[in-house]
């Protein structure tokens, strides 16, 4: 029964990429045609479709966490496997919520494409059989500690995603993209609009990561001996909470201010992938529940 | 309200802070160009030195220069063994690049986090965060208690405008737009013809209260953390500890530790239980449950406590933490008249997840020659193809002990601290074990006799062992205490905006409007959106307020 289930889960993890894909497809399609007419040009009737195709793999995805979750009997964020299948979900859902308060559909191919290469790589490097909990690790801060760390990273990444269309976007409105081929940025808002929605979502998943290091202290404290102990998951944290703490500051900042800020949200999220993918795996340390 | 606002606020704010945010600030204030003067190089003289430097430092650039920089220098700490987090690899490393060891130790990569240059650029960062924020909270504490700003000289700048006719008398409108404030939450002063208000105080305090916080942090740990001090030991089944300095294998004492520090009570650990799972995928086994009974032993009261994973057991003023566990066979070793010499457990150390583990022995005295023992412990011993032996099961199944046997000087009386896991093997002479055609393979009960006619040695049963950590932190609760301010701080400030509503009487003496203008500190996309809630709320019950007369 529990295989049967973990196999289901398997099976609507690719399906939620193919259906990705799709999206991704029609975001794309949708670019181009703005591209063609230049201009502010109003959304194509692809757009449509390809949010419709997003939320179908949304609720697929959604399946594959649950269901691993429950053949499991567990949170579904034990091992690298299963955290970045549950991070790209929440990307996935808070780039969706976010729709509902201000249409930021422009970045759709950039957080559907994302979702594809996140879900692609975890599901072939990182793919684990569902295997009993460590001592150290049956503990309700596994909930609390791993869901800030999912949420953080999921706004953290939807924010990447503004941050790099608000420095294209910069670059164009200087006249420096203006071959065919950047056309598409036509669809996207100016530059500072970028920059302002990608504040707000990044400050969202500073907050988050605070809980993260604040919960992970605490269980650091129970299960080790010690809240900190620069262990190099530890270490990690926080220089990307240092970092986004640099990126607010540069915000409030005079000559900070737009290209610069962006740089420092895009350094502060490359950290957030290095200390998933590169720490986890390479590195030695107290944090070592990748299950590989 | 006490008193005006205070007239220049720009001394009080970091030299660089975004325009928008000063404008705020200052209103009125001529748009001299700030920045300039500390871009440029200082002109003059040692005071006004002193002054550029101390105003670069508490810029909001140099903040964020420093974050970045404390992020940089951290990396190293994740990178190369950290000594204390990975002692141990520190030694590997060692052993490994011997010329690495010496450079990387000059310039303290293997202390990354205590090394001059890691704690230069943090003290920076916080003296530039104190020089940031005691102006900035002098500034705030005389804000809090000002009335609103006056209105601008000219309302063409502001970013929120809007009229409506004055329904009802200019009088009825203004107090009900009065009104309309207060509920808000807004601080309002209405004069005859003016309104001048002012919400989100809390921004600027949460903020404060963040910074205040970190420092609070750097404080308790500058100056409790001295009276620390944590310590490592094994404790066999049957064992008692004691918490003294003699019986820890080792500690390590904060600066200012005083070993009266260490409050008398005893620990026995009655029986250690792990359980294990089979993981049907990998076929390797995993454990799922370490449970350690133990009686405490305070004053003269004893009780029972479980110490497990994840739930550190509370003695006195410390905690003991669960951190490892293995095997200590019993080892009986007899001179040739049958006199017992040697009888204990001994903890071997686990080297896999079978608990594959060894240990060492060391017989100095009652022998005719001193006798080191090198002891592999296997807890379901099978035969290899290779003939050795390996333990396919964490269980004891079929606990099996092998060992190679030395005679020869142990090291013991030269004075210097011998390893307790370590035989110096290159100046002692093998006499059974591996390679000597006389294999020594134990199983409970089992004797073996030493070649020589030195006498026997019995593997008389099994026990199991626990390494725990005690420790002593009286940082925890100033760390606690600050991180609770961190949290409300940042909520509160990240929460709240910065707003400031004006409403006057305008148009000629048949028309009059009221004409409302406000703005925000910093970006604020729903400022249309809050201000136009009031405005409408005002129009609404004074429409009502009209249709009902």
């Amino acid at each position: 029964m529990t295989n049967s289930l973990e196999s289901i889960s398997l099976i609507a993890t690719y399906s939620a990429m193919a259906v990705y894909t799709l999206a991704f497809i029609l975001f794309t399609v949708d670019l181009a045609g703005r591209a063609a007419t230049d201009g502010q040009s109003p959304p194509t009737r692809w757009l449509r479709s390809a949010m419709a195709v997003l939320v179908l793999g949304f609720v697929i995805h959604f399946g594959a966490d649950v269901t691993r979750a429950i053949s499991a009997h567990r949170v579904p964020w034990a091992n690298m496997y299963e955290f970045g299948l549950t991070a790209t979900l929440v990307l996935v859902g808070v780039f969706l919520g976010i729709n509902i308060w201000r249409d930021v559909r422009f970045v759709g191919a950039f957080v559907s494409g994302f979702a594809i290469l996140a879900l692609g790589i975890v599901t072939v490097n990182f793919y684990v059989a569902v295997s009993p909990l460590p001592p150290a690790l049956q503990n309700y801060w596994l909930v609390i500690h791993v869901c800030v760390a999912v949420l953080g990273t999921g706004f953290f990444a939807t924010g990447a995603a503004l941050s790099a269309s608000q420095l294209l976007q910069q670059s164009r409105e200087e006249g420096k993209l203006h071959t065919r081929s950047w056309r598409f940025l036509s669809a996207f808002p100016s530059s500072e609009t970028l920059e302002a929605l990608a504040y707000r979502i990044l400050v969202i998943g500073f907050v988050f990561w605070t809980f993260t290091v604040i919960a992970g202290a605490i269980w650091a404290e129970r299960a080790w001996g010690r809240y900190w102990g620069w262990d190099t998951k530890e270490v990690w944290s926080f220089i990307i909470w240092t970092l986004f703490a640099g990126y607010i500051h540069a915000r409030a900042t005079r000559g900070w201010r737009g290209r610069p800020a962006a740089i420092l949200s895009l350094v502060g999220f490359g950290a957030v992938l290095f200390n998933y993918g590169i720490v986890n795996i390479f590195f030695k340390g107290l944090h070592a529940y990748s299950g590989l | 309200m006490a008193s005006r606002r205070p007239s220049d606020p720009a001394s009080l704010q970091p030299v660089d802070l975004a325009d928008t945010t000063s404008e705020f600030d200052s209103p009125n204030a001529p748009r001299k160009n700030r920045l300039d003067a500390p871009i440029r190089g200082p002109k003059l003289g040692p005071l006004e030195f002193l002054r550029w430097v101390w105003r670069v430092l508490t810029s909001m650039r140099t903040a964020i220069i420093l974050l970045v920089l404390v992020a940089f220098a951290s990396i190293p700490g994740s990178l190369v063994p950290q000594r204390s987090s990975d002692p141990n690899g520190v030694i590997v490393f060692r052993d490994a690049n011997p010329e690495l060891f010496t450079f990387y130790e000059s310039i303290q990569l293997f202390d990354t986090f205590t090394s001059v240059w890691f704690s230069a650029i943090y003290l920076l960062l916080f003296i530039s965060l104190i020089g940031c924020i005691v102006p900035r909270t002098l500034y705030h504490w005389r804000i809090l208690r000002a009335e609103p700003a006056d209105e601008p000289a000219s309302w063409v700048r502001l970013p929120y405008r809007r009229t409506e006719p004055a329904v009802g008398g200019t009088v009825a409108a203004l107090d009900r737009a009065e009104s309309v404030l207060k509920n808000a939450h807004y601080r309002v002063v209405r004069n005859d013809n003016s309104i001048r208000a002012e919400f989100g105080y809390l921004r600027e305090t949460g903020n404060l209260v963040f910074h205040v916080a970190l420092v609070g942090i750097l404080a308790t740990l500058a100056v409790t953390g001295g009276y620390g001090w944590s310590g490592q030991r094994i404790i066999i089944e049957g064992q008692t500890f004691t918490n003294q300095l003699a019986s820890y294998d080792s500690f390590h004492p904060g600066s200012w530790f005083a070993e009266q520090q260490l409050e008398p009570y005893g620990v026995t650990l009655e029986s250690f239980t792990p359980e294990y799972t089979k993981d049907a995928v990998k076929n390797v086994w995993m454990p799922i449950d370490f449970t350690a009974s133990v009686s405490v032993t305070e004053g003269n009261e004893t009780r029972g406590a479980v110490l497990k994973v994840n739930e550190p057991l509370v003695a006195g003023s410390s905690q003991m933490y669960l951190l490892g566990n293995g095997f200590a066979p019993v080892i009986t070793v007899r001179d040739p008249e049958g006199t017992v010499v040697f009888d204990q457990p001994v903890a071997f150390l686990s080297q896999d997840s079978n608990l594959t583990s060894v240990g060492v022995i060391k017989i100095p005295d009652g022998l005719s020659e001193q006798l080191g023992l090198q002891g592999f412990f296997y807890p379901s011993a099978v035969d290899l193809e290779s003939g050795a032996l390996s333990s396919n099961n964490p269980e004891p199944t079929n606990p099996t002990v092998t060992f190679n046997i030395y005679t020869g000087d142990l090291g013991l009386d030269s004075g210097v601290t011998a390893n307790v896991f370590q035989l110096p093997i290159e100046s002692l002479t093998q006499i059974a074990g591996r390679h000597t055609g006389t294999d020594v393979v134990l199983t409970p009960g089992d004797s073996f006799d030493l070649p020589g006619g030195l006498g026997s040695i019995e593997f008389t049963s099994i026990r199991r062992f626990i390494g725990v950590e005690i420790r002593h932190d009286p940082t925890q609760v100033g760390v606690a205490v600050s991180t609770f301010f961190i949290v409300a701080g940042l909520l509160a400030s990240l929460g709240t905006r910065r707003r400031r509503v004006w409403v006057r009487v305008r148009g000629s003496a048949r028309n009059r409007e009221i004409e409302w203008g406000g703005m925000s500190r910093g970006d604020d996309p729903r400022l249309d959106v809050a201000l136009n809630r009031l405005v409408d709320k005002t129009r609404q019950t004074l429409t009502d307020k009209v249709a009902g007369e």
